[in-house]
């Protein structure tokens, strides 16, 4: 079975959802839709105060190169364009919507029917998923236009398609891939005709029998789309480590998986390609895991853009009394909220319950200097040193130690025996060395 | 036998000798001479590297300061005004007098003032907890109370007060070197002049939310209403994004400002206490006792 061989740890998978079919949640009464969804520049709100809006109207758009267009997701009145308190609790700038009805934008097909065949070009698709808002679901939400427009002097060889879902717990991509396999796979065609290139694998890892032999079968109708098992192990769903598991390819430090013609993108990014190009439809929802051992109705959920998380826990059977965080995302990368008014947004791949023992911190104690976080670091670096660099400043020193090569994927922290929050010192210090590498880029 | 001893003893005397005079040709050759005055200034400073003049250390600041004879661009926090005087008589200088100074808490979201809605349980460090989350009170702007300023403070002049869960800065400990203000994440720490008999009047808020929001985390934030400015005989008082800014420059300790804060964000230091009219009715709500320095 392949996988990448440095490092990686294997958490418990408790994927507890895993056999809930995607149910669509009710419409929301009120929505916040923050304006800036993607990474890179944020995008100009194009609405006003009182505009009467339909389901798919553009409300903000993206001006600069690496940004993207967000729009509404429900039919209403726009109430206010002020501040919301996102996942980390500051504040962002979000249109309030009053939802009234479901009214569409027209042009847009609702239908569940399959387009089967692709009669755009390269530009026109590139032009299509830019004007509908895509963006990658996998989490990071770095607008996919950009991505599929290959620099000059590289050559794009291999689609990878991201079905990995390492993170344990979340099981929205894998119901996505048994219920609307057929949508993503010609979502993948269109990828691939974008990127000029006739070579896709799907990797997915090896807990999930069922999209793997669904997939398979299907993909024989798909010239060029491969499936690809891989073993089970965090961060197998790492962009590096994906390639080094599917081609056997190694990204070089601080560069684009387009160095090695390598473009990685998630089996939900395809199935938003898929209704961008086919059914016109612009990214105004998604599908969020909610689960957590003591959530009373695990769900997986089709949900609108901008609804608040409490909805979803709502639906989920409500917020278990010993309920001990709330985070956005799995449990290895996401987010603590502090917010249950915080949105769903284009990033946001599920909601996690933590109980109260569960969600407790171990105590921090000193490094034993044990080694463990160098066994375990899947990009080959020395978690404890930068962590030590960090925490005293030394942050010239953390960028010649390769701190900017984390990925974030929180596997030393995972297995500290110290307990030391290594991940938070490695976060902070890639912020801080990042804004003294900015800096001096701009000199 | 006599003989070997004698040669023994020749010989070491003459290498003695020719590595004595080679030793002294070479200290004359690469003789540096160095300005006697930099080791008389680095004498009188205080001798704390403390990093507080803006080079690395107190030699460096004897170094720059004999090199350059200019006291209007180098000043030792620490040593004060009576320090840069006597350096300034060594250079054949005259000292510009330069008001001591202070850091200045400007946060009085105490727990009371600005109750926890949630528990921040990563590592106990500000710049952390700024990275992560708006804070454990939700002002995005509020005092984190995990104690970097503690941490940097060479001088044991600042701590964290377990009632408030603020950072408190001792008058006399304090020498304002401003190791705490580069080590806060969210510039809560202000120097400030220390004012006639430690007296000062300043905004304990830099909350810059619009009046609801700021209120709705914490009872004592400025809310930018403004009447600070109006009253303010002497321009002293500037509002920028709902925030109220006394310039310490121009501020005359009058007082008249803090009982017109509607919230009570105004503090004021070291004054004796208000003659208060009986029947009067007070104007200002009073915050609890201050925490900050």
């Amino acid at each position: 079975m392949k996988t990448f061989k440095l490092g990686g740890v294997h958490p418990e998978e408790n994927k507890i959802s895993a056999g809930k079919a995607i149910e669509v949640l009710p419409l929301p009464e009120k929505v916040y839709i923050p304006v800036s969804q993607s990474l890179g520049a944020p995008s100009t709100v194009v609405v006003e105060k009182g505009a009467a809006i339909r389901v798919g109207q553009l409300i903000a758009k993206g001006e600069s190169f690496i940004s993207s267009n967000v729009h509404s997701s429900v039919s209403g009145k726009v109430t206010k364009i002020d501040d919301v308190i996102d996942a980390s609790g500051y504040k962002r700038k979000a249109v309030f919507i009053d939802v009234e009805g479901d009214e569409w934008e027209e042009g847009i097909d609702r239908t569940r029917d399959i387009i089967r065949e692709v009669t755009m070009d390269r530009d026109e698709i590139i032009k299509r998923i830019n004007e509908k808002g895509v963006v990658g679901l996998g989490g990071a939400t770095f607008p996919s236009h950009v991505k599929l427009m290959v620099p000059d002097g590289r050559k794009a060889e291999y689609l990878l398609i991201n079905g990995v879902e390492c993170e344990p717990y979340l099981t929205s991509d894998h119901r996505l891939m048994l219920e609307r396999g057929e949508e993503m796979l010609i979502g993948v065609r269109i990828l691939m005709k974008a990127l000029g290139v006739d070579k896709a694998f799907i990797g997915i890892e090896n807990n999930k029998p069922d999209a793997i032999r669904y997939l398979s079968g299907l993909s024989a109708g798909f010239k060029g789309i491969e499936i690809i098992p891989l073993k089970v192990k965090y961060p197998q769903g790492g962009e590096k480590q994906l390639i080094k598991a599917v081609v056997n390819r190694e990204v070089p430090s601080g560069k684009l998986p387009i160095e090695v013609g390598c473009v990685v993108n998630n089996v939900g990014t395809a199935l938003a390609v898929y209704e961008a190009v086919q059914k016109n439809k612009p990214l105004v929802d998604r599908i969020v895991t909610v689960t957590g051992k003591t959530v009373a109705k695990p769900c997986n959920l089709l949900v609108r853009i901008g609804t608040p998380v409490g909805l979803l826990i709502e639906h989920a059977g409500g917020l278990p009394e010993n309920a001990g965080k709330v985070i956005s995302g799995g449990p290895m990368m996401g987010k603590a909220l502090t917010s249950l008014d915080a949105p769903v947004v284009k990033g946001t791949s599920g909601i996690l319950i933590m109980d109260g023992v569960e969600a407790k911190r171990t105590a921090q104690q000193n490094c034993i200097r044990c080694g463990r976080c160098i066994t375990v670091c899947p990009m080959g670096l020395e978690p404890y040193l930068l962590a030590q660099l960090s925490e005293h400043q030394l942050y010239e020193r953390a960028e010649k130690e390769k701190i900017m090569d984390c990925i974030e994927c929180g596997s030393c922290h995972f297995t500290c025996p110290a307990g030391r929050p290594l991940l938070d010192y490695l976060r902070l210090g890639k912020n801080k060395t990042g804004i003294i590498i900015r800096n001096r880029v701009k000199r | 036998m006599n003989e070997t001893l004698l040669l023994a003893v020749i010989s070491l005397s003459a290498i003695g000798v020719i590595s004595a005079v080679i030793l002294y040709l070479v200290a004359q050759k690469f003789k540096v001479i160095e300005d006697p005055k930099i080791d008389i200034v680095a004498e009188l400073l205080p001798g704390a590297n403390c990093g507080g003049c803006g080079l690395a250390g107190c030699r460096a600041f004897a170094e720059e300061i004999v090199k350059t004879s200019d006291l209007s661009k180098l000043n030792c926090p620490v040593g004060g005004s009576s320090t840069m005087n006597e350096i300034a008589a060594v250079l054949g200088l005259e000292a510009e007098e330069k008001d001591p100074m202070i850091a200045v808490v400007r946060c009085n979201g105490s727990r009371l003032n600005a109750p926890q809605k949630v528990i921040f349980d990563g590592a106990s460090s500000c710049a952390f907890a700024h990275a992560l989350s708006a804070g454990e009170s939700g002002c995005p702007n509020g005092c984190l109370g995990l104690g970097d300023c503690v941490v940097s403070c060479q001088f044991d002049a600042i701590y964290i007060s377990p009632e408030t869960g603020l950072p408190v800065v001792s008058d006399e400990k304090c020498v304002a070197c401003g190791a705490c203000v580069k080590a806060c994440p969210r510039t809560i720490i202000e120097m400030r002049k220390k004012g006639k008999k430690d007296r000062r009047i300043f905004v304990s808020c830099i909350n810059t939310e619009k009046g609801g929001p700021a209120r709705k985390n914490c009872s004592v934030a400025c809310i930018g209403c403004g009447k600070c400015v109006k009253e303010c005989a002497y321009d002293a008082i500037t509002m920028v994004n709902n925030l109220a800014y006394i310039d310490y420059e121009k501020c005359k300790l009058c007082r008249k400002c803090a009982p017109v804060c509607p919230t009570g964000a105004i503090h004021e230091l070291n004054f004796p206490p208000r003659k208060e009219k009986p029947g009067e009715p007070e104007q200002g709500k009073v915050s609890e006792p201050v925490a900050a320095g």
